[in-house]
């Protein structure tokens, strides 16, 4: 009963949002612009996807809208790391926390209520097979990111740019245009990831709904080394964690072991790799600015 | 002050935020249909004013003991981002010190303090062990260990400790007399005095000690001090297990203090661990400017409630005001390099 095609079929939900908020992290991390605000551009879409799709009736314009609104706020980020030069992890911090009060604040002035928005005239996203189209998207992306990566002259480009970026400029490769648009791609997908999880996963906005989420998505960026497949799996443990999470709450264990166990999970799998990873590359000097891709 | 540092104060980019977060707060108000001076008078009138400036001390208490915990390891260039974790942990610990031990009530209090105290060290060194032993960001270590920690004070405040007859997730109320002293009939306690203390150590510590030097340098540039024989990892411990235990004493001074008792979320709700790096953040760490930026934030988060009831604008424009501010100090700068090269800086800021 602990195993059958429910579990599976939740796992693949949970992931979703994980693995298109990460692939737009590792686009970052690729391209030397450490991306810790996914959470704040998830929440945003969030919110952007369920006051779109009310206003208009449409899921599919909210989807449009919150991916939209998600990359025009990454360029706070674009703006304030690459062109700026500001520290990228502090304005990352700053974005994620104000995500969560520009949210709390709108949906009380927009909808006057606090805490959670669920009305049953919001249009949630059609299911195909069990899994919204996001869901197929977001598989669909890893396959375009691992190709774009490897093959395509711009993946190279993107690469060579966070690696060398002075290497890169020489060529006559302008790494603040790739950066940029590394930014703008991470996001558009956590626009995605945030219209997912709020008219996908389930049909509703409620204070900061993310959850940590995309700090998950920030060390499944860790654990795949920022690689489009490895991402993929670390965003299977986490939805297979938070699933089984689930599955474990309906035989009645408390729901705050279950709440915390996806964090313990990937924070067990990052020492483990990380520790690993370690003891291979033995003692060499971490020169990037975040040590992931090292 | 002479003329050339006020002015050097005005020009700084941190004037230049604040600045601009008011003016942006404006625009939001003048958005929602409010006047901006009306509100930002009832922010001010409602958190410095006789019925509110209580209130602006006792949320100050915890927003200062946190920003003091984030800023120490900021000053080293270190951020723990698992202040909640820590807070609830040092919370939890100090309640079921103060209903299970057998000494009387003021020991009991001390006992409670330190207790708390020693829980936030305890996993803020964790976090610590993280990134030393297996590589793990302290970042992500430090946030990520915090989950859990929150999850198990939630399940021992809702399971084990619950009150028995209580409909609220919360442990009993502590026995008579373990409590902080509290200023009059106001709900400012000597907590208070303890996290001025932290900040005056802290100060002292930063100014005048060989330790405070090397945090500072640590700050700056990593790789000299380490080249001038400062062990980081040593340092990263130690800066964190006194992180982790002004956090644990934030949960344990909230504990003692009115309502007498850990109650989930009550530690967590208000946001101090986010507020209190917001502030550590604005004031680049410098223990005065820290204990400033808390207070300030403290009068924006009390006011907020003010300007809620006469302008009827929601009060987390507070919150979107803090971060706004970062944002613009953040994008302006490099963030260790802020303590090099001020005065060269000053021509071009603005």
């Amino acid at each position: 009963m602990f195993f059958d095609t429910d579990l599976p079929m939740s796992a693949l939900r949970a992931l979703t949002p994980i693995l298109l908020a990460a692939l737009g992290g590792a686009l970052c991390e690729r391209a030397g612009v450490f991306n810790i605000g996914l959470e704040g551009m998830m929440l945003l879409g969030c919110f952007t996807a369920v006051t779109t799709s009310w206003f208009t009736g449409s899921p599919w314009l909210g989807v449009l809208a919150a991916a939209l609104a998600a990359a025009a706020y990454s360029l706070v980020l674009a703006v304030g790391a690459v062109t700026l030069r500001g520290d990228a992890v502090v304005l990352g911090i700053a974005m994620n926390l104000l995500a969560v009060g520009l949210t709390s604040f709108l949906l009380r002035t927009i909808f006057g209520v606090q805490g959670t928005f669920d009305d049953p005239s919001l249009a949630g996203l059609p299911l195909i097979g069990g899994l919204s189209p996001l869901a197929y998207l977001a598989w669909a992306a890893v396959g375009v990111a691992a190709l774009a990566l490897s093959r395509h002259v711009w993946g190279l480009r993107l690469r060579g740019v966070g690696e060398a970026p002075d290497a890169a400029a020489t060529l006559g490769v302008s790494p603040a245009k790739y950066k940029y648009a590394a930014v703008l791609v991470s996001g558009v997908l956590c626009g995605l990831a945030g219209a997912q999880l709020a008219l996908g996963n389930v049909t509703l906005f409620s204070e900061n709904m993310t959850a940590g989420r995309g700090w998950i998505a920030v060390v499944a960026v860790m654990l795949g080394r920022a690689l489009p497949l490895g991402v993929l799996l670390a965003a299977l443990l986490f939805g297979i964690a938070e699933a089984a999470g689930f599955r474990l709450q309906g035989l009645g264990l408390p729901q705050q072991a279950t709440d915390a166990a996806p964090y313990v999970v990937t924070l067990g799998a990052l020492f483990l790799t990380t520790a690993r990873r370690r003891r291979r590359t033995s003692r060499t000097d971490r020169t990037d600015s975040t040590g992931v891709t090292a | 002050m002479t003329r050339d540092r006020l002015t050097g104060a005005l020009r700084s980019p941190v004037a230049f935020s604040v600045l601009a977060g008011v003016v942006i707060g404006a625009l939001f108000l003048a958005g929602t249909g409010a006047d901006p001076v009306t509100a930002y008078g009832a922010v001010l009138t409602g958190s410095l004013g006789a019925d509110g400036i209580g209130s602006t001390l006792s949320t100050g208490t915890s927003v200062l003991g946190m920003a003091l915990a984030l800023a120490i390891p900021l000053r080293a260039g270190l951020i723990n981002l698992g202040g909640d974790g820590q807070m609830v942990l040092g919370g939890i610990t100090a309640a079921v010190t103060g209903l299970y031990s057998p000494l009387p009530a003021p020991l009991t209090v001390v006992l409670a303090l330190l207790a708390g105290m020693a829980a936030g060290a305890g996993y803020a060194a964790l976090a610590a062990l993280c990134e030393n032993r297996l590589g793990v960001p302290l970042l992500v270590s430090s946030l990520l260990l915090s989950y859990p920690a929150v999850s198990l004070a939630s399940y021992l405040a809702r399971y084990p400790l619950k009150e028995p007859g209580s409909s609220l997730p919360q442990t009993r109320r502590l026995p008579e007399g373990v409590a902080l002293p509290a200023f009059g009939e106001s709900t400012v306690t000597v907590g208070l005095l303890l996290v001025v203390l932290a900040a005056a150590l802290y100060w002292f510590a930063d100014r005048r000690t060989a330790l405070g030097y090397e945090i500072r340098m640590t700050g700056l540039n990593p790789r000299f001090t380490a080249y001038a024989g400062v062990e980081r990892a040593g340092l990263t411990l130690r800066l964190m297990a006194v992180s982790g235990a002004l956090a644990g004493l934030v949960g344990a001074i909230g504990v003692l203090s009115f309502p007498y008792r850990f109650l989930d979320g009550s530690l967590t709700a208000p946001g101090y661990t986010w507020t209190g790096l917001t502030a550590a953040l604005l004031a680049a760490a410098a223990p005065l400017g820290t204990v400033l930026a808390s207070f300030f934030f403290a009068v924006l988060q009390v006011g907020g409630l003010a300007m809620e009831r006469t302008t009827e604008v929601p009060r987390e424009l507070t919150q979107v005001l803090q971060a706004i501010v970062i944002v613009f100090l953040a994008a302006r700068l490099r963030f260790p390099r802020r303590w090099f090269g001020r005065r060269n800086r000053q021509q071009e800021a603005v």
